[in-house]
């Protein structure tokens, strides 16, 4: 008991000193891999409270993917650092109004909360032997079959959307086409002239767009 | 857990249609590759045609007078549902119909547009078929992420980006509000059952009830309230109306306001009708201010879209007068309102469609009317009729369906509210009738450009959806049974 609540106690503290860092930092890509730590910190927690599969999901979704991605992004724009420090007196007196209002809202609400007692009955009851992954893999895939599905309807839109905006058909590029290399005959390309001895260059100048080599590259349209 | 689990899958076959079409169109667009403009056109004959058997499907198979529930009390079907499906369907429908060509004409039309606007159909199915609050959270989703990326279609645009990033920015906010109070709501009842909410709240002592459940209520209602733009929480309107190509802004006035509106009945009727008496004068509060700026901020647009939008703003108002009556009449009112509003708002679109304006395509400025009816006698004179409607003049069906809202809040008691809705509606006749005037009263331009009202397009499907969309609003008064009827039964859901 008391190496849990030491542990606990470590962990949430890394977690709130690096998420007081996060936003305290000057450096972003510290920022950043402070955020990482909390992350890491936060999924401690969940293991300690037994929902090992929240801890992976934080693991693998929030660091593997999120943080990451932050990271690209903070390293990719160049931020002025310098401007970033001077904290606008105005900003801050309204940012601690609004903060305020926040907290007391969520005081009030907190206060006076409670449950209807007829709540506890809804709940899906515990599972004998099942690992809290397999519990909710087997939740996942009856009773919420349908949402699953259009979860994965939602990310096929993001997806449609995000190449929608970003891709650009650009006109005139030369691509390659293995396929039409391959397909490439000698028939197709050279061309047998007959020159007379006598005769000038001149006269196979007007050959030029016949004898243009298809097949090697061909022009997107 | 274990055990044979198949769920009745017949509720979800419009939705398994269109969700199938959608594929077929991206992968065949995919590995066709191809801009002719014939290849383009065919892909939007196959959404059209999907969207038509889906309806097909759904007609088909429902079950009249029957609470159809599937997977395992996510979704229902009763006859609200069916007639919020058969709604968003048809609309869905002849908003394609109407606007294959125009998007044509502006390069718009690809098979990403078709099968963002079948994923979208999708969602607003399931919104409204929703019989919990994760479900209609997966619906709202696909729905909005669709209609995001269909307004950013023209990215190249500036008005068009704005748009895009005002209405996804302020869309994720309003789900954020959402997701709160549905997370709120889970906390108090420990379900997100629709059912199982009402039952839960049922039970609370009345006048007793947490502070939770209403933060979680409120909540849920800006979210809402975003979604059909009811003030305040209508500030994305206009410029998204604007910044959308047409054809986009059709849509978008149409089939996603019926989605939200019919879901928020729902929610205020279903799990939330224990807390009438705490709902009301929000939702009040929401009506009247709609009503009146729809009617006073209208007053100053020249573009077209905006003034479009702030009518819409309007109009939903007058239906939430019918939700704050919360009476069998009350529902009654706010489901043929619906169902003219949808009829009137897409025939609006097609005859915006099929005009063109000074140099760009496509109708802009109220003065790009000026005179259009001495060129295009038909389309104007269409045009006059849903003006006319949407102002409330009999014997129009615009007429009635404000006729009904008033009697519903009337009788419920709501006297301040009707008088100061039909005051609204008379400061709202002014900029109906204003476009009217610019087009039979005003001159055309002295030197009109070689396009000037010019009619872009005008094919079959067009001018079916066109004559159809009249000849409702026309001839409601004469033969409104067959509407009546089915929001008879569809009301009937909520007091039987």
């Amino acid at each position: 008991m008391t190496t849990t609540t030491l542990i606990f106690y470590i962990l949430s503290g890394v977690l709130l000193s690096s998420a007081v860092m996060v936003v305290t930092t000057k450096n972003t890509v510290y920022g950043v891999l402070f955020l990482i730590l909390a992350f890491f910190n936060a999924a401690g927690l969940f293991i300690l409270a037994h929902a090992e599969f929240l801890a992976m999901i934080l693991i693998v979704v929030y660091v593997g993917a999120v943080a990451v991605l932050f990271l690209f992004v903070v390293m990719m724009v160049n931020m002025e650092t310098k401007k970033s420090q001077r904290m606008d007196r105005r900003y801050l007196l309204m940012g601690i109004f609004v903060g305020g209002v926040l907290v007391l809202e969520l005081v009030v609400v907190f206060m006076s909360w409670n449950t209807s007692p007829e709540a506890f009955e809804l709940i899906f009851a515990p599972q004998d032997g099942l690992s809290n992954t397999h519990a909710l893999g087997a939740l996942l895939y009856t009773h919420y079959a349908l949402i699953f599905q259009a979860a994965g309807l939602i990310l096929l839109i993001a997806m449609i959307g995000a190449i929608i905006l970003t891709l650009r058909q650009r006109e005139n590029v030369l691509k390659q086409k293995i396929g039409d290399q391959l397909a490439r005959q000698a028939k197709d390309s050279v061309q047998m002239v007959d020159i007379s001895p006598t005769s000038s260059f001149r006269n196979l100048e007007s050959l030029d767009d016949s004898a243009t080599p298809r097949g090697r590259t061909s022009r997107v349209s | 857990m274990g055990g044979a689990y198949l769920p009745d899958l017949t509720l979800v076959l419009p939705e398994g249609i269109l969700v199938v079409t959608a594929f077929l169109i991206l992968m065949t667009g995919v590995f066709r590759k191809s801009t002719n403009p014939q290849v383009q056109q065919r892909f939007g004959h196959v959404a059209l045609s999907g969207l038509i058997v889906a309806l097909g499907a759904l007609i088909f198979y429902h079950h009249p007078a029957e609470r159809w529930i599937s997977f395992e009390g996510q979704l229902l079907q009763d006859d609200f549902v069916y007639l919020g499906k058969i709604l968003i369907l048809s609309g869905s429908a002849a908003v394609v119909g109407i606007s294959l060509a125009s998007m044509l004409k502006e390069h718009l039309l690809s098979f990403e547009y078709c099968a963002l606007i079948l994923l979208a159909t999708v969602g607003m199915l399931l919104m409204v078929g929703a019989n919990d609050f994760l479900s209609l959270f997966m619906g709202l989703e696909i729905q909005s992420l669709s209609l995001y990326v269909l307004v950013a279609l023209k990215r190249d645009q500036t008005i068009a980006s704005e748009a895009a990033l005002k209405y996804f920015v302020l869309g994720a906010l309003a789900t954020c509000f959402y997701l709160y109070g549905a997370s709120l709501m889970y906390g108090f009842s420990g379900s997100t059952n629709f059912e199982a909410i009402a039952t839960i709240i049922r039970m609370e002592s009345a006048g007793n009830f947490p502070l939770s459940l209403f933060m979680s209520l409120i909540f849920i209602m800006a979210s809402f309230s975003f979604k059909i733009s009811a003030v305040p929480f209508h500030m994305w309107t206009p410029d998204v109306y604007q910044g959308s190509p047409t054809p986009i802004t059709a849509f978008i006035a149409a089939t996603p306001k019926i989605a939200a509106m019919l879901v928020f009945l729902r929610l205020m009727l279903e799990p939330f009708m224990t807390l009438y008496d705490e709902w009301q004068s929000l939702v009040a509060f929401l009506s009247l201010f709609s009503m009146v700026l729809g009617a006073f901020a209208a007053l100053r647009q020249t573009d077209l879209k905006r003034l479009l939008a702030y009518s819409a703003i309007g109009q939903m108002g007058y239906m939430l007068l019918g939700v704050v009556a919360g009476t069998d009449e009350g529902i009654q009112a706010v489901l043929i309102y619906l169902t003219l509003y949808l009829v009137m708002i897409i025939g609006t679109f097609a005859c915006l469609l099929c005009l063109r304006g000074k140099g760009s395509y496509g109708v802009q400025n109220i003065e790009d009317l000026a005179g259009i009816s001495t060129l295009h006698p038909k389309v104007s004179f269409a045009l006059a009729i849903f003006m006319f409607s949407l102002a409330g003049i009999p014997p129009l069906g615009g007429f009635f369906a404000k006729l009904y809202i008033f009697k519903a809040a009337l009788s419920a008691g709501f006297f301040g509210l009707a008088i100061a809705g039909a005051l609204a509606s008379v400061v709202a006749a002014y900029y109906y009738l204003k476009i009217v005037k610019v087009m039979y009263f005003d001159d055309a331009p002295k030197v009109p450009s070689a396009s000037y009202g010019q009619i872009v397009v005008l094919p079959l499907k067009m001018a079916l959806i066109l004559n159809a969309c009249a000849l409702v609003t026309l001839l409601f008064f004469v033969f409104p049974n067959p509407i009546l009827e089915i929001v008879q039964r569809a009301a009937f859901t909520f007091s039987g």
